[in-house]
């Protein structure tokens, strides 16, 4: 199960990686709201996949699985999606004031 | 268990919010964001004071004991860094409120300053490397609303490569955390050193290291600071001036806490790689300062050598360039923020950002000019102003380990940083004046006030290097034993 999880996290993150170094401005956004997503199944698939029961001592006599993975996963969800926003967000003005979302175009002049 | 320790973090968040709430009254805005401000710097004094007859503090959240719960730990180091960055953002603050404007103040910038601070005064304080990244992002958040706030054309366009540099950054931060927990299955700094210096540090946890480094330096700007001239350029002077002072530092903090602590074993390792990365650092920053035409590049260039110097300290190692890289991160921070906002205020009276176009200041603004003097001196590590104590201590460690090339780059960095503020200097300040004494701008009362108050503070670490030599002392080993950090906090 776990090689399984791993080939699915890398064929996320090259997704990712080809959607974060392409030039258009909501594919990069796509491509990091990917990435987040891959880091999520790694620290479930690091943290020890589903081997022992649900962490509740009245509920079973063990062994446990370790539910502090889960509640990483839960914080970053939550931070990737506040960052995801923000961004998509800024992405829309900066195409409303800039008049592009092409990222080759928006590097700016040396000296202006 | 000192409750109060909770309160660096607590209180700027609390004040950020009710102040969300005050959006039109500006004056209270500025009142209550100050007092708050004034009120840690005082808070963050008695905490260093108390670490210093009690020892290590620490306070467990919700009661959950180490390594199991989250935990805020308060050692020398992180309370010195507390109180210095509390201190810039108060006199920052009072820069802001002369000169920031309306449109700012309105739109929520007090309530992100001090959420910017809450998340740098976490991520000193925390002793879980999980609740590092959360404190990281808090203030990344803040920091991104604050380069894009205004929304200009160039603000907009540089903070969007900001955000994506530091989205990318932080994805590989929850990398290299989810193999940490992996192999060493805890996320408490002090568990996961013991559970490392068990295990040997073995290649993987060496490589895990190394991934941290990675993260760490795109934060403090060590070799990976191409993102940096470009936005620290952009947004109004004070955010630069805080963003100068404080996200890199927080890097620089992070990158000492995780190479001293949790993987301190594979010195040649780690500690070669992350002295190569600080020499090409200065030598890059260097040559940035010297090719740079207007006063902003150059001032973000010294940002960048002014890192590569403090990481000699690290990459040496030894207790004495430990100090000396304490002593220098207080210098630095203080004055990095005084040189943004000089190099602001330049830009404010004459509208110019070219050095060559700007000449004759001093005439007009005679404290203005000295304390850009002074500055300049504090910078280049002239004693008794406030670079000397560090530069000293940082290459006595050097000459101790045996780092020659490391010695000579950072001291051949001090005289190019002296060339490099010189020119501004010469060309801006001395020389013809183009404008009269009538047509020339007044510089606002609260700037000078704030120019004051950081000329002070540089000339007070210099001088009264004696009187913080206590504190810097007591951090220099904490660091170098962390045997002291891990009994505090598992044999509590």
């Amino acid at each position: 199960m776990e090689s399984l999880m791993m080939i699915l996290i890398g064929i996320l993150v090259a997704v990712a990686t080809y959607l974060v170094l392409s030039r258009n401005m909501i594919r990069i956004i796509l491509g990091t709201a990917l990435l987040s997503h891959a880091v999520h199944l790694l620290i479930l698939t690091v943290g020890g996949l589903k081997k022992g029961d649900v962490p509740l001592l009245s509920q079973s006599e063990g062994p446990f699985t370790d539910a502090l993975p889960q509640a990483l996963i839960l914080t970053a969800i939550v931070i990737s999606f506040a960052t995801t926003a923000f961004l998509l967000v800024l992405a829309y003005r900066t195409y409303k004031t800039n008049g592009s979302d092409d990222l080759q175009e928006l590097r700016g002049m040396p000296d202006e | 268990m000192n409750n109060l320790l909770v309160l660096p973090l607590i209180i700027p968040i609390i004040t950020a919010v009710v102040l969300v709430f005050l959006k039109d009254h500006i004056v209270l805005q500025r009142i209550i964001s100050f007092i708050t401000m004034l009120f840690v710097t005082v808070l963050s004094f008695i905490l260093l004071n108390i670490v210093q007859t009690e020892g290590i503090l620490r306070l467990d959240f919700s009661g959950w004991l180490p390594p199991f719960g989250i935990l805020f730990v308060a050692d020398s180091f992180a309370m010195i860094l507390v109180l210095t960055a509390s201190v810039v953002t108060t006199i920052c603050l009072l820069y802001a409120f002369s000169t920031i404007g309306n449109r700012h103040e309105k739109m929520f910038f007090y309530p992100f300053v001090l959420f910017l601070i809450a998340g740098v005064n976490g991520s000193f304080l925390t002793g879980d490397i999980f609740n590092l990244f959360v404190c990281f992002e808090v203030m990344l958040l803040a920091s991104y609303v604050l380069i894009a706030l205004g929304g200009e054309k160039r603000q907009l366009r540089e903070s969007l490569k900001y955000v994506l540099i530091n989205v990318v950054a932080s994805w590989m931060f929850l990398v290299a955390l989810a193999f940490l927990y992996g192999t060493v299955k805890t996320l408490n700094m002090a568990h996961i050193a013991v559970r490392v210096a068990e295990a040997g540090q073995d290649p993987l946890l060496t490589t895990v290291s190394i991934l941290f480094l990675i993260v760490f330096s795109l934060k403090a700007g060590l070799l990976l600071f191409f993102w940096l001239p470009g936005s620290y350029s952009v947004p109004p002077t004070v955010v630069q001036a805080l963003f100068a002072a404080l996200l890199t530092k927080v890097g620089i903090y992070a990158l000492i806490r995780t190479f001293t602590l949790m993987f301190p074993l594979q010195q040649d390792v780690t500690h070669t790689i992350i002295g190569i990365m600080a020499g090409v650092t200065i030598i890059a920053g260097c040559m940035g300062a010297l090719s740079g035409r207007d006063i902003y590049t150059i001032a973000t260039y010294n940002v960048i050598i002014g890192v590569g110097f403090i990481l000699i300290g690290l990459a040496v190692g030894t207790e004495t360039a430990m100090t000396g890289a304490i002593y220098y991160l207080i210098h630095d921070m203080l004055a990095k923020a005084l040189l943004f906002l000089l190099v602001g205020m330049m830009f404010y009276i004459t509208g110019e950002s070219v050095v060559k176009k700007m000449s004759g200041l001093i005439k007009n603004y005679p404290i203005f000019g000295w304390i850009f003097f002074i500055v300049m001196l504090a910078l280049a590590g002239i004693p008794p102003l406030s670079g000397f104590v560090g530069k000293v201590l940082i290459g006595q460690g050097a000459i101790e380990a045996g780092s020659y090339i490391l010695l000579a780059l950072g001291f051949a960095s001090s005289i190019i940083v002296l060339y490099s503020l010189l020119r501004i200097f010469l060309a801006s300040f001395f020389g013809e004046t183009t404008i009269s004494l009538e047509d020339s701008k007044p510089i606002p009362k609260g700037a000078y006030w704030s120019f004051i108050l950081f000329t002070i503070s540089i000339v007070f670490v210099g001088m009264g290097a004696e009187s913080l030599a206590v504190y810097v002392k007591d951090a220099a080993e904490t660091l170098m034993n962390p045997s002291i950090y891990i009994d505090a906090i598992l044999k509590g």
